[in-house]
């Protein structure tokens, strides 16, 4: 997945001489996970830009330089350390086409790892997508695979809005897909359904789809069930026509996912379905969540994260409620 | 690669504009007025050697897969031995996640040290009785902090004082800025000790910012600022004593800039070639300005040390880390229910309810909880 972010990156520097990325370590250092290796010595320190230690300072910054005809790409070095910068994601970059009515705005992209699963020191594993898909003006986007990474961050580049684009740590390495040089886009705000299914549906996004489509791979050797796996892909706003249309199918569904569980985006996927799918449903929805505790040291993180087992037995209990 | 005309000049260039006691060919530029007797000089010369050993075995302990992920900070032993060895025991200490050797000397226990690096859920504790902090991971966020617990202790009139450590790139992010702010209004009793080792992860200093030096920014706040050699224990131990003295007299907080450099990698993850001429550029600063040579070089002249202590001085060091990380090793492991402790004063009913979801998963398991 790595390859194919550096990959649109360099593409897109290439042929768009707005593109600018900014960050820590992403000049010569490539990035703490090699996301921009090589990128400085192609387009220069002007375009790849190593910047001080500062990530208010880096956000602010780039939304000035978004709104005078740049297009920013910032990489965050990990999501908890976007948290001083955190008043210009949220009382800035999103509201700046609103507060000026549309005479402004902000085309950038965030980039920035997350989640936990690569034994990494604390608070370099958090999953707080909720802050930012509570957040209107902002777009979030999840890459779950190589080729969704590739075209999805293609068409936030592209986007004339600011989108927080979270990419699993633990997929960087995790597995080979081939996926075209060429650039293509994989629309915002529209889910994927990985596997179809008619038993239940299986909500899930980044790292913990792996453990989706495993549970549900396993469960229709072992016991002869059929899950459907959606992955959402973008979570703000979330793609309601296909959560609908799955639930409306299978009439029964979890949601996993390895933030915490509360306020965590399970809620909202299940306040979707009830407002609009509530009388196909055959069993309350579950969330399969990381626990509402902070993600704890790395010795016992496996716990924290939904495990296949907790996935398996969470769908079990919806199936045969 | 050449040596990079920046790094030449950063080696070369800082001394003539540093506090210097000790200089690296370990001859004393100014009486010590008695300051630091011969003990305290010995005692220097163990604490620093016995930081570096623990820094090298940990390294090795990485590699061998029995901690995670480590910060070493070989190379600037005498900013950190020399500035915790300035405190007294009732002083709070703020460190970062490459201050274990300050923390030790403070008194951290060093099992503890090791358990924070094998992520154990207890690792992140101090010695019982201690104000050491567990270390801060975000950077700049805990110099506030420190002007917090020194301004409740002038209110209280307590006399300890709060030292926080931190590096280069923290002095680019608001909080540092901020704190040295609120320091300066509230005139608390509060060290801001830099250790600006020229590099934050692979960003050398010049590009992290156009001041020339760290120090200077005091000025804008109007507090005190000095900067130090950081690899002079002496220079170290007399700034840290005298900021301390100040503060606890009531006269506010200081910044100090001790100008040092770490040998190896940001962390065990970080490869520092690709940034940096790191054989030409460490060797260098090994070869030339050491902090533990250079106080070798002193003791033995003036006839304080030699190679018979030395031995027993490794000997001794090395048996100190083997007993400890047997402490450590044999510490019971985390167990995941750990995770639910702590988290409030009082556990909330989903937080309880959750653990026992997790409990009855486990036991199902086969896992004993």
């Amino acid at each position: 997945m790595i390859q194919a972010i550096t990959e649109v990156m360099d593409q897109k520097l290439a042929e768009d001489p707005r593109v600018m990325l900014l960050g820590e370590d992403i000049g010569v250092n490539g990035g703490v996970f090699r996301a921009t290796d090589g990128l400085v010595e192609k387009y220069g320190e002007d375009r790849v830009v190593d910047t001080p230690l500062a990530e208010s300072g880096i956000v602010g910054t780039s939304i000035g330089l978004a709104m005078n005809g740049k297009i920013p790409i910032v990489e965050i070095q990990f999501l908890a350390f976007i948290y001083p910068a955190f008043e210009q994601v949220v009382s800035h970059a999103a509201r700046m086409r609103y507060r000026s009515r549309g005479q402004f705005e902000v085309p950038m992209v965030i980039r920035t790892p997350y989640g936990a699963g690569i034994r990494g020191p604390e608070l370099h594993s958090e999953s707080v997508e909720s802050f930012f898909a509570h957040t209107p003006g902002l777009k979030v986007v999840v890459p779950g695979s190589p080729y969704d990474a590739k075209g999805l961050l293609v068409s936030a580049i592209e986007d004339r809005d600011p989108v927080i684009f979270l990419e699993p740590t633990k997929l960087y390495r995790a597995f080979k897909e081939e996926v075209p040089e060429e650039l293509y886009r994989v629309p915002l705000g529209k889910a994927k359904v990985v596997k179809e299914g008619t038993d239940l549906t299986i909500f899930s996004w980044g790292a913990m789809l792996r453990e989706a489509v495993n549970a549900a791979s396993k469960l229709e050797k072992e016991k002869g069930m059929s899950c459907e796996v959606v992955d959402l892909r973008t979570l703000y706003p979330l793609d309601r026509d296909t959560i609908i249309e799955s639930v409306k199918k299978t009439g029964r569904a979890v949601v996993v996912h390895e933030a915490h569980k509360t306020a965590g985006l399970g809620g909202e996927v299940i306040s979707l379905i009830n407002d609009e799918a509530l009388i196909y449903l055959k069993a309350p929805v579950k969330r399969i969540t990381g626990f509402d505790v902070p993600v704890p040291m790395f010795s016992v993180e496996e716990d924290y994260m939904p495990t296949l087992e907790r996935v398996k037995r969470g769908i079990e209990e919806t199936v045969n409620f | 690669m050449a040596m990079k005309s920046s790094e030449l000049q950063k080696a070369g260039s800082w001394e003539s504009e540093v506090f210097q006691v000790l200089n690296p060919e370990g001859k004393l530029l100014s009486e010590l007025g008695g300051e630091i007797d011969e003990e305290l000089m010995i005692k220097m010369y163990e604490n620093m050697q016995f930081v570096r050993a623990f820094d090298r075995k940990s390294v090795i302990l990485q590699r061998q897969g029995r901690i995670g992920t480590y910060a070493p900070f070989e190379g600037q032993e005498a900013s950190q031995a020399g500035s915790a060895m300035a405190l007294s025991d009732m002083d709070w200490m703020f460190p970062t996640y490459r201050d274990h050797a300050a923390a030790m000397i403070h008194g951290q226990e060093m099992y503890r040290v090791f358990l924070y690096w094998m992520a154990h859920m207890d690792g992140t504790t101090c010695t019982e009785g201690k104000k050491i902090l567990p270390p801060s991971v975000p950077i700049a966020t805990q110099l506030l902090h420190a002007v917090g617990t020194g301004w409740a202790s002038k209110l209280d009139g307590d006399k300890d004082v709060s030292i926080a450590y931190f590096g280069d790139g923290a002095s680019s992010e608001g909080d540092f800025h901020e704190a040295l702010n609120f320091a300066g209004v509230f005139k608390t009793p509060t060290i801001f000790f830099c250790q600006n080792n020229g590099y934050a992860i692979s960003v050398p200093f010049e590009k992290q910012s156009a001041s020339r030096t760290i120090a200077q920014r005091a000025a804008a706040y109007d507090i005190n600022g000095v900067r130090i050699d950081g690899n002079d224990i002496f220079a170290v131990y007399l700034t840290v004593k005298e900021a301390v003295e100040r503060a606890r007299r009531g006269e506010g907080p200081t910044l100090i800039e001790a100008v040092t450099f770490r040998y190896g990698a940001h962390t065990t993850a970080d490869d520092p070639k690709k940034y940096r001429n790191q054989e030409e550029v460490s060797k260098e600063w090994r070869d030339n300005r050491d902090p533990l040579t250079r106080l070798n070089k002193f003791l033995t002249e003036n006839g304080l040390w030699d190679e018979t202590k030395e031995a027993e001085l490794l000997s001794k060091v090395n048996a100190k880390i083997d007993e400890e990380l047997k402490r450590a090793e044999n510490y019971p492991k985390s167990h995941a229910l750990q995770m639910f402790d702590h988290v409030y004063a009082e556990t909330p009913w989903h937080i309880a309810e959750q653990r026992e979801e997790l409990k009855k998963y486990l036991a199902k398991d086969g896992d004993e909880s």
